[in-house]
């Protein structure tokens, strides 16, 4: 009866909810396997050893950058500057450490956990200007980001000079940038944790409750005693948060701070991977394990993109395709459903 | 609440109102749109704040009340717009604010048996784990009552909630006012169906523009007392005789459907020289026929005739072209560009034509010319057409949008909830345009929620639900009994089906 109820006046939504099934969840995977079915056809060195490593270390990276993205994404906003965070916690962690390291020669267990510490702060200290001023000055996010981007990458540039900081100990590169556990590189498991904990908060907790309500109707929220402004600004430095962890990562594989790192490509990849999991641009929707999947799908094609030696620049244009492509796709499934 | 006033930018919506409601009575909100009732009750709820008069709640004066803390006082609104989050499923929804958890961490369990729990205790027919978006209105508004019920409530605001209800779940709620009534709560009611009212009211408080006109027993009112309370006898005042003189068909559809099936196989025509009606409840789609006329919803499949010729995937632009000009209910997101001059939003749709533009430049002088006269016409106040739009009131924005159909030769002319948000005053001027217009040989639709404005400007009078037609009357069958049976008729017929 209830069926009946529900299904009254709409002839032929059946079919539709299906395809809307297959473009949210089915195309991912389905685009995953033919990607790897194609270079298991044209390109067996994909398949080594290395270089799915390194496959897996750049989804991780990415994956980690993303989940942030969808953080803010959800809460209807937008974070541009998350490429040039990279850069700026990459810097001052490496610059940081190779102080540390001068005041207090081969003591590790002090100089790297305060190293980081510094990198995540510029994180955070990003993160809370961003949320700051979208939730209480109202600036579009678009501006606000763009600004910050400005401020991080400069400052990054301003504190080296654009020359790679070296001076990190060893044993933060050797032992956990490079290094492996029980076989896969160190950064799979803490991407993997990460996802984890993105996951749980946003299906179990009222963190991630209020989140999707804010983004999903916030008069709606507000009347229900969400505190809006305050998660606003949480997903801001959360996504900011992430997009520090991921810097951490990525200068312990490098080995040395650089102000070129992150830059344009990850805020363009983190934005691109997360719409193609079906993130809503008008907020309110998305799951952190598809994301993961969007980061998996565009490393695979970068690295497809590397083997074929596909032009460096020709790749910059691809990905700009698959972006417009996946929004468009948005669009249209958002259409499709027609208002009720 | 004593002496409370409220106004907005160009309206007076309550001058100074009192209204007292006490526990364990039912306490009916009465009045034409616009009457001021939606102002009232959000202030009650904390939407805005008066800007003058006093607000007690359970006896203490009541300062800076936000939504939310309203419903901590045990103020719960219904409203007809919901503050549902339509991509959470409806026990998010009905927990929204104050999940059960623990440390932050949800306790899914103990929700998922307590929104089970409140669901059934109301008898509604609705599936907790399903997502708001996908529910029809009606499984919308009943998720909205619950959600409302949630907290401990002592005042209930319920607006026009049976309007999208069956009379099975109306009959329901109604049990559950009785309820809610004997055990203390103190509820405002707003609606406009006159068996309700009679059903539920202890008291019934009737407002006028703005104005309090009386607050009286229900006991012992007849219903032509009310509607007189209510209109206040200018009824006959405010609409002008139109005189019909139909001639050709200039607007034909047949079987007309379309994509997201808001509109279903809708066959109508409208004449020369007459004003046909299109009523029905809200989101019956009868705005989205005239808009799929005009080219602003895609089509699946239909006919459309423009003066005989066949009128395939119309677009705005030819339909200006054509002759048809639409006028939205939304004009501040869809008709006009507030900050900038009258002269530039009355002449925007007509600038392709030689006499506003030579070679892409515009005549500044024609446009100039031109844009008056309309305005000197159309009595708009003050008579400045370099003035923003912004800082004119509903009733002359209506007309800057009246002023724009007119700088064309426009022979039909799609009106949209055209007397939506503006005063009484500007509202027998746009009625007096249409009879004009009519006059002068136009074919006008006129699509409008407000029953006496259609039921009163038309000719011929269609009625829509759920997207189809369900009934064209003409002269005496137009009255008030006989369009609400139609919608009721096809209520009942749409049950049966189901």
């Amino acid at each position: 009866m209830s069926e009946s109820a529900y299904g009254a006046g709409r002839p032929g939504l059946g079919g539709e909810a299906v395809a809307q099934q297959i473009m949210r969840v089915g195309l991912l995977p389905l685009l995953l396997f033919l990607s790897v079915a194609f270079m298991a056809v044209f390109e067996q060195k994909f398949f080594g050893l290395n270089n799915l490593f390194n496959v897996l270390r750049s989804t991780s990276f990415l994956a980690i950058v993303a989940a942030g993205q969808m953080l803010v994404l959800i809460v209807a906003g937008f974070d541009l500057s998350v490429g040039a965070v990279i850069a700026l916690t990459s810097t001052v962690m490496a610059k940081s450490m190779a102080a540390l390291g001068v005041m207090f020669p081969e003591q590790n267990a002090i100089i790297i956990p305060l190293g980081v510490l510094c990198g995540l702060g510029c994180g955070l200290f990003i993160g809370l200007i961003n949320g700051l001023c979208v939730a209480y000055l109202r600036v579009s996010p678009f501006m606000v980001t763009l600004g910050t981007l400005s401020i991080a990458t400069g400052l990054a540039l301003l504190l080296t000079q654009g020359i790679p900081v070296y001076g990190m100990p060893d044993g933060f590169v050797t032992d956990f940038g490079r290094a492996l556990w029980f076989g896969l590189p160190t950064t799979v498991y803490i991407a993997l944790v990460i996802i984890l904990l993105v996951w749980f908060v946003q299906t179990r907790t009222r963190l991630g409750r209020y989140l999707y309500a804010v983004g999903g109707n916030l008069q709606a929220a507000i009347v229900s005693g969400v505190p809006a402004r305050r998660n606003v600004i949480l997903a801001y430095v959360l996504c900011s948060m992430l997009a520090s962890t991921a810097a951490v990562l990525m200068t312990a594989r490098l080995g040395s701070g650089q102000a070129s790192m992150g830059g344009n490509s990850m805020m363009l990849q983190s934005i691109a991977a997360a719409v193609i999991a079906g993130v809503s641009l008008r907020g309110g929707v998305g799951r952190v394990e598809l994301v993961a999947l969007g980061a998996l799908f565009l490393s695979i094609l970068t690295n497809a993109m590397n083997l074929l030696r596909v032009d460096s620049k020709m790749q910059v244009v691809i990905l700009g395709i698959v972006l417009v492509a996946a929004a468009a796709l948005e669009e249209l499934a958002r259409r499709r459903r027609g208002h009720v | 609440m004593r002496g409370v006033s409220k106004a907005f930018p160009g309206v007076k919506a309550l001058d100074n109102v009192d209204f007292e409601l006490r526990p364990g009575e039912v306490h009916v909100l009465f009045g034409e749109n616009g009457a001021g009732k939606s102002t009232l009750i959000n202030i009650i709820a904390g939407t805005f704040a008066q800007d003058s008069g006093e607000y007690r709640l359970m006896g203490a004066p009541v300062r800076g009340l936000t939504p939310h803390r309203a419903r901590v006082e045990g103020v719960s609104p219904v409203f007809q717009e919901f503050s549902l989050v339509p991509e959470m499923t409806v026990e998010a929804n009905l927990f929204l604010g104050r999940e059960i958890a623990r440390g932050g961490v949800l306790d899914r369990g103990a929700m998922k048996s307590r929104a089970a729990k409140i669901i059934a205790d109301l008898g509604f027919d609705l599936e907790p784990g399903r997502k708001v978006a996908d529910l029809s209105r009606a499984h919308q508004q009943m998720t909205e009552i619950a959600k409302a019920l949630m907290g401990e409530v002592k005042v209930l605001i319920l607006d026009e909630p049976t309007a999208s209800l069956t009379e099975r779940e109306a009959s329901r709620l109604f049990e559950l006012v009785a309820e809610l009534k004997a055990s203390g709560v103190g509820i405002i009611y707003v609606s406009h169906r006159m068996a309700e009212i009679r059903q539920l009211a202890d008291r019934i408080t009737v407002l006028r523009d703005g104005k309090l006109v009386k607050t009286v027993e229900a006991e012992g009112v007849g219903e032509s007392e009310l509607v007189e309370l209510m209109t206040g006898r200018k009824i006959d005042l405010l609409f002008p005789h139109v005189d019909h003189k139909p001639a050709e068909r200039l607007l034909e559809v047949q079987g007309l459907t379309l994509e997201d099936g808001g509109v279903l196989g809708v066959d109508f025509y409208a004449r020369a020289g007459e004003i046909t009606g299109i009523a029905g409840l809200v989101g019956c789609g009868k705005s989205e026929l005239i808009r799929a006329i005009y080219g602003l919803e895609a089509i699946e499949s239909g006919e459309i005739i423009v003066a005989g010729d066949a009128y395939e995937e119309p677009d705005p632009a030819a339909s200006l072209d054509r002759g048809l000009c639409y006028f939205p209910s939304d004009r501040v997101a869809e008709g006009l560009a507030l900050d900038r001059p009258i002269r530039e939003n009355v002449s925007i749709s007509a600038l392709a034509l030689d006499r506003f533009a030579k070679l892409a430049v515009i005549r500044r002088l024609g446009e100039r010319k031109i844009v008056r006269e309309i305005v000197d016409q159309l009595a708009l106040r003050p008579p400045n057409i370099e003035r923003a739009v912004g800082n004119l009131s509903g009733g002359n924005r209506q007309k800057v949008m009246l002023a724009r159909g007119l700088t064309r030769e426009t022979r039909i002319f799609l009106f949209d909830e055209p007397t939506v948000g503006i005063d009484v005053g500007a509202k027998v001027e746009v009625y007096e345009l249409m009879r004009r217009l009519v006059a002068e040989g136009a074919a006008i639709v006129l699509v409008s929620s407000e029953l006496p404005e259609v039921m009163n400007l038309s000719n011929r009078l269609y009625v829509m639900h759920r997207g189809r037609m369900v009934a064209e009357l003409t002269g005496d069958e137009i009255e008030e009994q006989t369009v609400l049976a139609s919608f009721f008729r096809e209520d009942e017929a749409g049950e049966n089906a189901a």
